[in-house]
């Protein structure tokens, strides 16, 4: 029950995103229905619309979650784009300087290569702000930046292949590739990208859970996030929790570099991200900071995204920068959310049970 | 004056104003009296158009009015003064007074000719407010004294005030009111909102009672008295004094030596303090708030950063030097802060939450594997424990902590630390914002925790509540200890000396 009035808000703007963007559909000049139809239709479609999807979802759920946990500690990653750039130039490194090493050993190594990586780079702004308080939203945000140019200038001077003249590394060693899921579903072919790294995306939203509403640690990142000074009275070191959240927050944005390095392209693209750091904060705003909400979230903007190439294609006049508006009306009516349970409320619809 | 007629309102389920009638005679000292939540608050804001009544109908001299609004409240000569202060530090008392209501056309702004008319306003009533100081140099009792002019600037015929005594010493009380008694000589009508008895017998000329929403009572002050007015607002006999056999001290557990706390700026609100508290026995701390009291209880809750205090504190002769706040609960001191919604409770999270707050970390709390995961039922366990032996409503343990009455939320966080099994108990305001019923509860549980054998250290700016509570009463002045009585020898009127001059003569 609880749930569901949870959810019942991102679903009213979800819905009404949807009748917005429909009108600039007609205005256009085309039929919503049909476009809807086209956009839904082909982002569930078997195989390729649905493991095209869920492939797209994979970064998403990973950088919703890395919002979402520092959210919870009251923080505010801007830089899980920076993280996972450096991540996934880590991995690449390792899966190329490690490419004799056997399969069982290289993978977790490349894996620890990622979650360290990103790790690293979200707890410098978290040090920053324990220690002297600078904020974390404007040093994440420069933390982008810097990791940005520091993985191209490497890729460039550094890991290219001599000749080639696209921006990317040397491949990682085949030991370091982990299997598409085609491999194990009859009937789904291994052409699609969809790797396990997708499972991985589902177990850390269910160790995200665990770790929030379960565990002391959780307890105290989230006493942190929501009262610091009651927290503190009740003996959590505030530093600490912020330095933790980050490092946590990084981990996961960090995990974006295992599928696209290990399990889709096999070595380092530069500038391979499309904005998943970024769109990570409006999947953990839209999923309510909650790694269920996040999961759906992640899914319902990678079904956007993947059903926006057939609107593009097939339609008269609808570009796929209908997507776009979607995703932004969207973000627009969950931030207006207030409004809405006004607006509920006189309804009485929202009443909470009497105690 | 003013009459509400047969007046409703709701919020949610909740009738906070169920067909409530109040008359208020012109010129006359009228006291709503009644506990938190009894719904004093919300029928003063329909007066003043903040809140829409849902029914009934409200009388102006006897004419039937609409208020949707402040602004129509105020047209029609009613002036409000609130618990917190809405006033701008940074400006100037004529600049205060006039906002909202800037003398001048409108581009250019008479400030000369606003402040002639505060300063003949403020000599008029003997108020004593400069209008060019700027406010925050200005004592509360001061501040207060601009938010009367505010509505008297605005030709404000009938005030109406929510608790105007809670934030004043016992001094100020009485100058304040000699202010009111003024006003009412000179034709004012003040409606004063207020859940002390004292008060409201010694100002008020008419009493409305409210409980549960309703009126439960008119009387002429004259005609009544404070066993009266309490029996009325809490529906049955209450003690106002607290019945406590003699403490019986046992060995010293907190002492205290040289102590001083110094801020960043390099202020010390604690200086030089020296002080023991023995088992079984209550040491109070009065003093007017802002004294050091708040830094002295942080400080020995390990709050402070250690960078900032000196001098010697230790618990059972183990010094508590550079110890933190989690180690400080470990070795049996807890702490009930004064500010609830700051320090002593999560208020999104739920009751079971709550409970666990400071011993979230440890066994049993936390249970396998590697003693990470929070045991669930112990926690359940522990909170239906608590909302059992404190009385804490509405019991469930889901609700978030915001859904509950500050008389509950304080009972819950009492409860949290009583379960510490605490040698040492810091306790700061402990029944503020706590409606007459909860406060007895409180007392009685404070007596019997000193009974058990625990120390306890009140801070109350409550002058009864530290009187009647305390074995032994220090009074706190600018940082210092001014002096030790005996609570039960001494008057109020010394005490408060020793407030507010630090001297008793």
């Amino acid at each position: 029950m609880r749930l569901l009035r949870e959810l019942l808000f991102p679903a009213i703007a979800v819905l009404a995103a949807f009748v917005v963007g429909g009108i600039f559909v007609l205005i256009v000049g085309d039929s919503p229905i049909e476009t809807y139809r086209l956009l839904i239709g082909s982002a569930l479609w078997w195989p390729d619309g649905i493991g095209y999807t869920l492939f797209y979802a994979t970064p998403l759920i990973f950088t919703g979650l890395a919002v979402a946990v520092a959210f919870r500690a009251g923080l505010l990653n801007i830089g899980a784009e920076g993280q996972l750039y450096v991540a996934a130039f880590a991995t690449a490194w390792t899966g190329i300087t490690f490419a004799r090493l056997p399969a069982p050993l290289l993978i977790p190594l490349c894996f620890v290569a990622a979650i360290a990586a990103g790790s690293f780079w979200a707890v410098i702004p978290g040090v920053l702000k324990a220690r002297f308080g600078s904020h974390e939203v404007i040093n994440t945000i420069m933390m982008n930046f810097i990791a940005v140019a520091l993985v191209s200038y490497f890729t460039q001077y550094h890991y290219r292949t001599p000749g080639d003249p696209i921006m990317e590394s040397a491949p990682i060693g085949a030991n370091a590739h982990i299997a598409r899921l085609g491999r194990f579903l009859p009937g789904f072919p291994e052409r699609i990208p969809l790797n396990l790294a997708f499972l991985l995306a589902l177990l850390a939203c269910a160790l995200v859970y665990v770790f929030l509403w379960r565990t002391k640690w959780g307890y105290e990142l989230r006493a942190t996030g929501t009262n610091p000074s009651a927290a503190e009275y009740g003996g959590i070191s505030i530093r600490r929790q912020i330095v933790v959240a980050m490092a946590i927050s990084g981990a996961l944005a960090g995990c974006v570099g295992i599928n696209e390095v290990l399990g889709y392209r096999h070595l380092y693209y530069d500038g391979f991200s499309d904005n998943y750091g970024f769109t990570g904060i409006a999947v953990a705003l839209l999923g309510r900071n909650h790694p269920v909400g996040v999961l759906l979230a992640a899914l319902l903007f990678a079904v956007l995204t993947r059903g926006g190439i057939p609107v593009d294609a097939f339609t008269e006049h609808v570009t796929k920068d209908i997507v776009q508006i979607l995703q932004a009306t969207i973000i627009l009516f969950v931030a207006a959310e207030g409004f809405f349970r006004g607006a509920v409320d006189r309804f009485g619809l929202l009443r909470r049970p009497k105690v | 004056m003013i009459e509400l007629r047969n007046i409703s309102k709701r919020f949610g389920t909740v009738r906070a104003n169920d067909h409530i009638d109040i008359k208020v005679e012109p010129a006359t000292i009228h006291a709503i009296v009644g506990e938190n939540g009894a719904g004093k608050s919300t029928a003063m804001r329909i007066a003043y158009g903040f809140y829409a009544a849902d029914s009934g109908e409200i009388l102006i001299d006897g004419r039937p009015r609409r208020i949707a609004r402040p602004q129509d409240a105020i047209a029609l000569g009613i002036g409000m003064v609130h618990q917190h202060f809405m006033l701008v530090d940074t400006m100037t008392v004529a600049e205060n007074i006039v906002l909202g209501a800037e003398p001048g056309t409108a581009l250019t702004l008479d400030l000369p000719q606003a402040a002639s008319r505060i300063r003949k306003l403020s000599e008029d009533f003997k108020l004593s407010v400069d209008p060019g100081a700027t406010v925050e140099d200005l004592s509360v009792g001061q501040q207060q004294r601009v938010e009367l002019l505010k509505a008297l600037y605005r030709d404000a015929r009938l005030l109406i005030l929510d608790e105007p005594t809670a934030v004043l010493t016992p001094q100020e009380v009485e100058e304040f009111f000699s202010i009111l008694r003024r006003m009412r000589e000179q034709g004012k009508t003040i409606v004063i909102i207020t859940h002390k008895l004292s008060e409201v017998l010694s100002i008020s000329d008419d009493v409305t009672v409210m409980r549960d929403g309703r009126v439960v009572g008119r009387v002429k002050t004259r005609d009544t008295s404070a066993a009266e007015l309490a029996r009325l607002m809490v529906g049955r006999e209450v003690l106002l004094r607290v019945d406590k056999p003699d403490a019986k001290p046992g060995a010293v557990a907190l002492s205290v030596r040289d102590f001083s706390v110094t801020t960043a700026e390099g202020v010390k609100p604690v200086d030089n303090v020296s002080f023991e508290v023995r088992s079984g026995e209550i040491v109070g701390i009065a003093g007017v708030e802002g004294n050091g009291q708040t830094e002295l209880v942080e400080a020995l809750a390990g709050l402070v950063d250690p960078l900032r205090v000196s001098g010697d504190v230790s618990l059972g002769g183990a010094s508590l030097a550079g110890v933190g706040a989690r180690r400080r609960r470990e070795l049996g001191i807890a702490h009930i802060p004064e500010d609830r919604h700051r320090r002593g409770l999560l208020l999104e999270f739920s009751l079971d939450e709550n409970a666990i707050l400071g011993v979230h970390y440890r066994p049993p709390i936390t249970t396998y594997p590697g003693g990470v995961i929070l045991d669930e039922r112990e926690i359940r366990r522990r909170t239906t424990d608590i909302i059992a032996r404190f009385d804490v409503r509405p019991p469930n343990p889901e609700l978030p902590a915001r859904a509950l009455s500050g008389g509950n939320q304080q009972k819950l966080i009492i409860g949290r630390e009583f379960e510490l099994g605490p040698k040492l108990l810091l306790v700061s305001q402990p029944t503020r914002g706590v409606d007459i019923g909860a406060i007895e509860f409180i007392h009685r549980k404070l007596v019997a925790l000193r009974d058990g054998g625990c120390a306890v250290l009140l801070v109350s700016a409550e002058l009864e509540e530290v009187m009647s509570l305390s074995d032994r009463l220090l009074v706190i002045h600018n940082g210092h200890i001014a002096g030790e009585v005996n609570p039960k020898a001494a008057t109020p009127a010394d005490i408060g000396l020793l407030m507010t001059r630090g001297r008793l003569h």
